[in-house]
């Protein structure tokens, strides 16, 4: 026991004197896979997007090329396509903020204490429940039918369904996407302190105004933090558009296309995209004080 | 702050409508999963519990709970003690590019899956490693520490940074201090990040798709190659009832051991 | 900090170096000339419905048979597309795959498969003579595998939703009456039936092979799908979504397999399928060996098996296609299946186009003219998919 309090101790004294030891006892590991593992992929994944293809094989032939590169920015059909994304992913983080807002502030500001709690893991539980589970229920949800077969729940229940096509893809992406928005919206309107508010309306505000002048400023860096979430998950999604879609195409499928076609390369410079615009993104958010609320 | 009565109920019936859409589509799985008929079409046919009785009989849908609970479990493995190292490190150390290693453990989840999962595949398949168990672990590892490094993170910020300097002036090892003070306060989210990490394992697809070999079949991917296979399709549902009896109950007690409604989303 | 990251940037530096050498590494391995014993097990590439065990239906089953008999534990991957069979091949993480024409002469370029010694393959004796070494399973008088079946690609539709479609103007042509409910089978080779379509309605065009297009012939049948494309509802590659959306009702006319016609007949008698008038693409596929196989004895195997005459008519007659064994087809539930699906009748098959790999070089004999390679196809149909 004692020989094992000393080593204890004399490594404790050996860790205390040398600082930057400690710091790579602790960080050492993880860094190394974080910078190895995950950056090293990518960079792999970037250099891949160099090479040339065979074009009978599918194989890369070791030869150097930008022709990947200028093909995924230069053609009009692709960048329609990745402004289509953007424009997808976008809109679901809108409608995620539109429909949170109300949501969190009932939650938040009216409903009783006790209710609260409740209803906060009600609304984030079903994250819970499986991404695909999710998307193949809107599937029967959606399921528009015609008059050679019956449609899903919507058709027969209601008498309408969006079909299958770019507006089931925005609902189903808010539906999956939409507690990652609710939660920091959420959390940031329970920082807020009753005295501001309070203050607000002394001065005369209405609750509109309350709302526009004194909330929505200070709930910037939350909505940011939350959109990272939606517009990340809905960018990057093809399994969504595939099973809801019908013909809609987004970045995901092109590069699973892509990939499977096979031509690696070519979805390595695809991928090229995505990641950009999430570089930019990122950047954006976290200007705006996002990465203090994740 | 004043809010009007007729604000005030349509924000509530907002809320709960909202709350019904969510949960809608999950009941209709759960109702569809007791249907004679194996389409998704409503209304359903007729109720039956033979694709409750059986399921226990589909050898690949077994044998996929199996596949994703043994690589959850090594991934989370990974990531709890990656994720930890990092948020202990982040906390009680003040470093140059401090802000970058931050932003370099929300990366894999902030950059879209299909991201991940390519350039995970293109390097084991560069150095010719085979696509298996190993590779799919890797996957889920790099993203799931995030998870475990938010959870610890919470805690470690939380914590009251004069107990552990307390431990040391009373005579504590590092060590000690560590084992006595620190890990007991942080024990709870280590084991929160775990549950989320192993629940957000458990439900992955995209990275599981791209690194994935022959052997591999989670069950989520069982969900994907079996969905709308007309004599499997039923088994589709009960398994999707299955694994939200699962998850939902886990996430409860992630939420129980933490440090409030926050770390449900994990991240 | 310095030093650790320096090694980081060296061992970055490394890595991309061995990515830029490491291409393919072929595995060399000679053909084999004595069975040994089984591995245990065999991972297949298929096309749906090829490989069996009762799990799609338990009266479908050819799988579990040959299982218990060589101790050869059956996994199999489903390939939705050619394309990505080829891709699933290059892992190296398969034994066998039952490649079609436009995946078989790359796998073979790549090194991806092995040549089968068909000395092995006891059954291989009763292969249909026209099926043997033919250009998209040998190379060189070098058998690359053995012949598992051929059919044509049929147009699934719902009798319901007015007037039997015969011709393939009634996929492509706007007046269709089945526009807006229209599925597509989701892949490059897909150009080759516009071709077909042209052949029909453009004979100025030229075109005499739809796998062999110039330019100009090209650029039409890429115009000729955009035409097509609003009339299109869904762009298949899962057969299953197809069948689903089948039987939903949600389109009615579609470029088919006859397996997903019978899997949607059973539970909506409705759907049915034709062979379009002008002719069809359809394919000839040759279970193949990969050159990386780890259980290659496994492998021969089920070669064997898949081609003898009880397995052979069970998925003939499941897959809806002609069987490749001569002695298939006395075997057959339905007694009629080989005449039905023309097994030995070579004329019924001079209007369908094995699915082949379009090469620069014209397959149809020209050579005054470049025809657009496959990568094109491939970047074109990306280019209307997007």
């Amino acid at each position: 026991m004692t020989a094992v309090a000393g080593a204890a101790r004399r490594l404790t004294a050996f860790f205390r004197a040398r600082p930057l030891a400690r710091l790579f006892a602790v960080l050492g590991a993880p860094l190394t896979w974080l910078v190895v593992v995950y950056l090293g992929s990518l960079a792999l994944l970037v250099a891949s997007a160099f090479f040339k293809l065979d074009e009978f094989t599918g194989k890369s032939n070791g030869q150097l090329t930008f022709s990947n590169i200028s093909a995924v920015v230069t053609k009009s059909a692709y960048r329609s396509l990745m402004l289509r994304s953007v424009l997808i992913a976008a809109a679901v983080t809108v409608l995620c903020l539109v429909i949170a807002l109300p949501v969190a502030f009932y939650i938040s500001r009216l409903a009783s204490r006790w209710t609260k709690r409740g209803l906060i893991v009600a609304m984030l539980l079903p994250l819970w429940s499986g991404y695909l589970v999710k998307v193949y229920a809107l599937r029967a949800m959606f399921e528009p039918g015609s008059e050679f077969g019956s449609g899903g729940f919507l058709k027969s229940v209601v008498g309408w369904s969006p079909g299958f096509g770019y507006v089931a893809v925005i609902f189903t992406l808010t539906y999956l996407w939409f507690p990652y928005m609710l939660l920091p919206v959420y959390a940031g309107l329970e920082r807020l302190p009753n005295s501001l508010l309070d203050a607000s309306s002394d001065l005369g505000a209405g609750s509109a105004r309350t709302f526009w002048s004194v909330i929505m400023p200070m709930l910037i860096p939350s909505i940011a933090a939350g959109s990272i979430f939606t517009f990340a998950l809905s960018l990057g999604d093809y399994i969504t558009v595939k099973v809801v879609g019908g013909t809609a195409q987004m970045i995901g499928n092109i590069i699973e296309r892509v990939l499977l076609a096979p031509n690696q390369p070519l979805a390595a410079a695809f991928t090229l995209w995505p990641v950009g615009i999430m570089l930019v993104y990122l950047a954006a958010m976290a200007r705006l004080g996002a990465f203090k609320n994740l | 702050m004043q809010v009007s009565r007729t604000s005030r109920i349509s924000l509530r019936m907002a809320t709960y409508g909202v709350l019904v859409a969510m949960y809608l589509p999950l009941v209709l799985v759960v109702v569809l999963s007791f249907n004679s008929s194996n389409s998704f079409s409503w209304p359903p046919r007729k109720f039956t519990t033979r694709w409750w009785s059986t399921i226990l009989d589909v050898e690949s849908a077994r044998h996929a709970l199996l596949t994703s609970i043994k690589l959850a479990t090594l991934a989370v493995l990974i990531a709890v003690v990656l994720g930890s190292l990092l948020a202990f490190a982040l906390q009680n150390f003040s470093f140059y590019g401090k802000n970058t290693v931050s932003f370099l453990a929300v990366l894999p989840i902030a950059l879209p899956g299909i991201v991940t999962g390519v350039a995970m595949r293109n390097t084991f398949m560069r150095f010719g490693w085979d696509l298996g168990l190993v590779s799919v672990v890797a996957g889920h590892a790099t993203f799931c520490i995030v998870i475990a490094y938010n959870n610890v993170a919470a805690r470690l910020r939380r914590m009251a940074p004069n107990v552990a300097e307390a431990s040391s002036d009373l005579g504590a090892t590092g060590w000690q201090t560590f084992r006595y003070v620190t890990w007991p306060l942080m024990s709870g989210s280590v084991v929160a990040g775990g549950i989320l990490a192993f629940a957000l394992s458990f439900d992955e697809v995209v990275v599981t798709t791209f690194t994935a070999g022959s052997g591999v079949e989670t069950l989520p991917q069982w969900i994907l190659n079996n969905f709308s296979r007309p004599n499997v399709l039923p088994y589709v549902t009960v398994v999707a009832t299955v694994v939200m009896a699962i998850s939902l109950p886990l996430a409860w007690l992630a939420q129980r051991l933490s440090d409030g409604a926050e770390s449900l989303a994990g991240r | 900090m310095r030093s650790k990251a320096k090694f980081i940037g060296i061992s970055l530096f490394a890595a991309i170096s061995v990515a830029a050498c490491g291409g393919s590494s072929d595995g060399g391995s000679s053909t084999m000339t004595k069975l040994g014993d089984g591995e245990g097990a065999v991972n297949l590439i298929a096309w749906a419905g090829y490989v069996e065990n009762g799990s799609t239906d338990p009266a479908v089953d050819w799988v579990t048979g040959f299982e218990e008999e060589t101790g050869c534990k059956v996994n199999v991957k489903i390939g939705n597309t050619s394309d990505e069979m080829v891709e699933l091949m290059q892992s190296g993480e398969y034994d066998g795959v039952s490649a079609s024409g436009d995946a078989s002469l790359r796998l073979i370029a790549g090194g991806d498969v092995s040549p089968v010694n068909t000395d092995l393959i006891p059954n291989y004796a009763d292969v249909y003579e026209g099926l043997k070494m033919r250009q998209w399973n040998s190379q060189d008088g070098v058998s690359y595998g053995v012949p598992h079946g051929r059919g044509a690609n049929v147009m699934a539709y719902n009798s319901e939703a007015g007037a039997a479609p015969t011709s393939i103007r009634d996929m492509f042509d706007p007046a269709s009456p089945y526009s807006g409910k229209i599925s597509v089978y989701d892949a490059p080779i897909y150009i080759a039936d516009a071709a077909i379509y042209l052949m029909a309605t453009q004979p100025d065009l030229g075109i005499t092979n739809p796998y062999a297009l110039d330019q100009k012939q090209f650029d039409a049948a890429i115009e000729a799908l955009k035409v097509q494309k609003p009339m299109v509802a869904q762009y298949w590659s899962l057969y299953t979504d197809q069948q689903a959306s089948l039987e939903a009702g949600s389109i009615t006319l579609g470029t088919s397999w006859q397996v997903i016609v019978n899997l949607a007949s059973a539970n909506k008698p409705s759907i049915t399928a034709v062979k379009a008038t002008e002719g069809a693409t359809g394919w000839s596929d040759t279970w193949m060996l990969s050159s990386k196989a780890k259980n290659p004895n496994c492998m021969y195997m089920w070669m064997d098996h898949i081609i003898s005459p009880t397995a052979n008519a069970a998925v003939a007659e499941w897959f809806g296609e002609a069987p490749s064994n001569a002695k298939s087809c006395d075997l057959t539930a339905d007694k009629n299946h080989c005449t039905t699906y023309h097994a030995a009748d070579e004329s019924y098959f001079e209007n369908v186009w094995y699915w082949t790999t379009p090469t620069s070089t014209c397959l149809d004999g020209r050579t005054d003219v470049e025809c657009v390679p496959f990568t094109e196809w491939v970047n074109a149909w990306n280019e209307l998919r997007a």
